[in-house]
């Protein structure tokens, strides 16, 4: 029996890997060939899905990008034991594009039967949850915060200062929330996790509940991703059949299209069924947050961090990265770039680094001409600085931010004075309209940008524009508003020229 | 293809029902009903907003903030279209238009035959196989125009 390993990653499935998948199955048997097809997530080389991988004698071999008219082919050329044919890749490990990486929240992703909990615990999983029962809650927090963890959702506060104030709170009930409402373009990694290696985060989220005392935990996740909600559903199914989470119980609950529902305040109101408006902080979550009680939000990717904290010890982790910017950091590359994926690495490489080494520059061959990092409320930096380290404080300091770590990559046809009115206007569509600022001043802001784009009165509305976006920046309740600016007036100062096109 | 139940109280009454042991049921509930029926409608409000206690400008409230729920049904193919970012560097934009002009729609339509409604959608997470988009909930990726509208039509 040979055992086939194919992406069931929805970028994957995107490409055409279920077409390839159904058509190895009815060629292995077409030929008698005994094949054991085995749905992974994906290893991140986007651009080489549908990838295959095959065990032989000498290895996993992969190939790709294999599509169902290729597989012939590839059984014509002794695929099933390593063989030659344009689309293999050799042993994806020694890719140099793996090699380069550091896997740590991403070690096992690709790997694994994703929907396997005896694959995944013949990988090692569940050691990270037996360690935190052996040292206890107070002993889980010790690590966390030793590793200098910060929330992979954007904010970045540190993930065992949270764990703490949760634990030292005392009320009836604790929760542990899991933000998977992963909306910025550019990122997928929560998604990659959900569908790849879904137990890491059910492990993650039971270590959290055990080091606060909490025995319910929410997973928040998007409508937009259905292939990684069933993936995720029949995880919580298997653990709960596998009697793991011992006491703790967690749900899966599906947003429904709006963006703002990302941010913490909103995504707990939206979890108790209402309108995904932002709350005013204090009071902290960590004090008063799901039904009222003292609840720990962190990301699919800070929570998928902790079993590996657990079984390595806080301070391997911080042994990696720059600064205050401990650990590492699964980059996401997305847009106009040749090699899209998922990069796991330390903190501190450089963005220009990051761009034109790992990302081999643009897909379409043009100059780059912006890079967003951060989603939608990134901001834009132009080559010119592109030695940025990649790094929480850096970033802030060129007011930037790394957010989640989506990095979108624009050729030199993009106009940015379109993306500055195109920032505005997200944010006017995903205003929960609670605080003025952002309800009104994004509408404003697309319309005055659009005079500029018009030509009309440039230089006012551009100063109109920027006082727009300091209202916005101070006056808003959180970070929708908060940080479109960022967008916005990273257009104007970098790209000044695309604001004052003659009009047509 | 997705085909949607007709409008029937004893059924929306078990969906409803079906959810009513969870913490913070509303979006559950609203969801199952869209679920089977294609849509929200007012008498499922009034049903939620009964079984939870709640007044039914609350669940309204609730239901119209939410992008994803529907006043009505949406044609018999739903294709979302990503217009983010990652998208937009790749040609997403022009990929939608060439299927809005073929469609002879608008972002939020459905087609006069009631066979397509094409919705925009800010990212699908697919950003790393870009242009995007989400056909009865399959994943489709690195579009153009015409790829774009051959699945819009298949």
């Amino acid at each position: 029996m040979t055992r086939v390993f194919i992406p069931k990653d929805s970028a994957a499935l995107a490409v055409g890997a279920e077409a390839t998948a159904r058509a190895i199955a009815a060629e292995a048997a077409r030929l008698g060939e005994a094949v054991e097809i085995v749905r992974t997530g994906s290893r991140g080389l986007f651009w080489l899905e549908p990838a295959v991988e095959v065990e032989t004698a000498r290895g996993r071999i992969g190939y790709g990008p294999a599509t169902a008219k290729d597989v012939p082919g590839l059984f014509a050329a002794g695929f099933l034991t390593g063989g030659d044919h344009p689309l293999r890749l050799g042993d994806l490990e020694t890719h140099l594009w793996l090699v380069g990486q550091t896997r740590i929240t991403f070690a096992s992703c690709g790997l694994v039967d994703s929907a396997s909990l005896t694959d995944y615990r013949a990988h090692g999983g569940l050691k990270g949850l037996e360690r935190a029962r052996a040292i206890g809650a107070a002993g889980v927090i010790e690590a966390i915060t030793a590793s200098g963890l910060r929330g992979r959702g954007g904010a970045g506060f540190p993930a065992g200062i949270k764990w703490k104030t949760v634990a030292d709170t005392l009320a009836m009930r604790k929760f542990v929330v899991c933000n998977a409402d992963e909306g910025d373009s550019g990122t997928f990694a929560d998604r990659m996790i959900m569908e790849g290696d879904p137990f890491a985060l059910i492990e993650g989220m039971a270590i959290a509940a055990l080091a606060v005392g909490a025995a319910k935990g929410f997973v928040y996740s998007r409508s937009e991703y259905p292939h990684a909600n069933a993936a995720f559903a029949a995880a919580i199914a298997a653990a709960r059949a596998d009697g793991f989470l011992e006491g703790f119980d967690l749900e899966l609950r599906v947003g429904a299209g709006a963006y703002v529902c990302g941010e913490e305040t909103a995504l707990l109101e939206s979890l108790e069924g209402r309108r995904g408006q932002v709350r005013a902080k204090p009071p902290l979550p960590a004090h008063k947050g799901l039904f009222a009680m003292p609840t720990v939000v962190n990301n699919v990717l800070t929570l998928a961090t902790a079993p590996w904290i657990l079984v390595n010890g806080g301070e391997a982790y911080a042994a990696l990265g720059t600064g205050r910017s401990r650990g590492t950091q699964p980059i996401q590359l997305a847009g106009n770039v040749k090699f899209p994926g998922l990069y796991e690495a330390p903190f501190g490489l450089t963005l220009g680094q990051i761009v034109h080494d790992i990302g081999g520059g643009t897909a379409s061959g043009r100059p780059v001409k912006a890079v967003q990092c951060g989603g939608p409320l990134g901001a834009y930096f132009p080559p010119a600085l592109f030695d940025i380290l990649y790094d929480y404080e850096a970033f802030a300091a060129r007011d930037g931010l790394i957010g989640h770590g989506g990095i979108v990559v624009f050729d030199d046809t993009v106009d940015m004075a379109v993306q500055a009115r195109f920032a505005f206007e997200f944010c006017a569509i995903e205003s929960c309209g609670k605080c003025t600022p952002c309800r009104i001043g994004s509408v404003r802001g697309a319309e005055t940008v659009q005079r500029v784009i018009d030509g009309v009165d440039v230089e006012a509305n551009l100063a109109l524009a920027a006082d727009l976006c300091n209202t916005l920046k101070f006056g808003s309740l959180c970070a929708l508003g908060g940080f479109t600016p960022y967008p916005v007036m990273s257009a104007i100062t970098h790209w000044p020229e695309d604001f004052q096109q003659p009009k047509v | 293809m997705t085909a949607f139940e007709p409008w029937r109280l004893e059924r929306a009454e078990e969906i409803v029902a079906g959810c009513a042991g969870l913490e913070g049921a509303a979006l559950p509930m609203l969801h199952a009903v869209q679920a089977a029926f294609g849509h929200v409608p007012r008498p499922a409000i009034a049903l939620i907003a009964k079984t939870l206690n709640l007044s039914r400008a609350e669940v309204y409230g609730a239901m119209s903030f939410y992008h994803d729920f529907r006043h009505a049904p949406p044609g018999r193919r739903v294709v979302k279209v990503c217009r983010a970012e990652s998208c937009q560097a790749t040609g997403g934009e022009a990929a939608a238009r060439f299927l809005l002009a073929d469609l002879g729609i608008a972002w939020g339509e459905t087609t006069a035959d009631g066979a397509v409604t094409v919705e925009a959608v800010y990212c699908l997470g697919l950003c790393a196989v870009s242009p995007a988009a989400l056909i009865d909930g399959e994943p489709l990726g690195r579009l153009d125009g015409m790829t774009l509208t051959q699945a819009a039509r298949a």
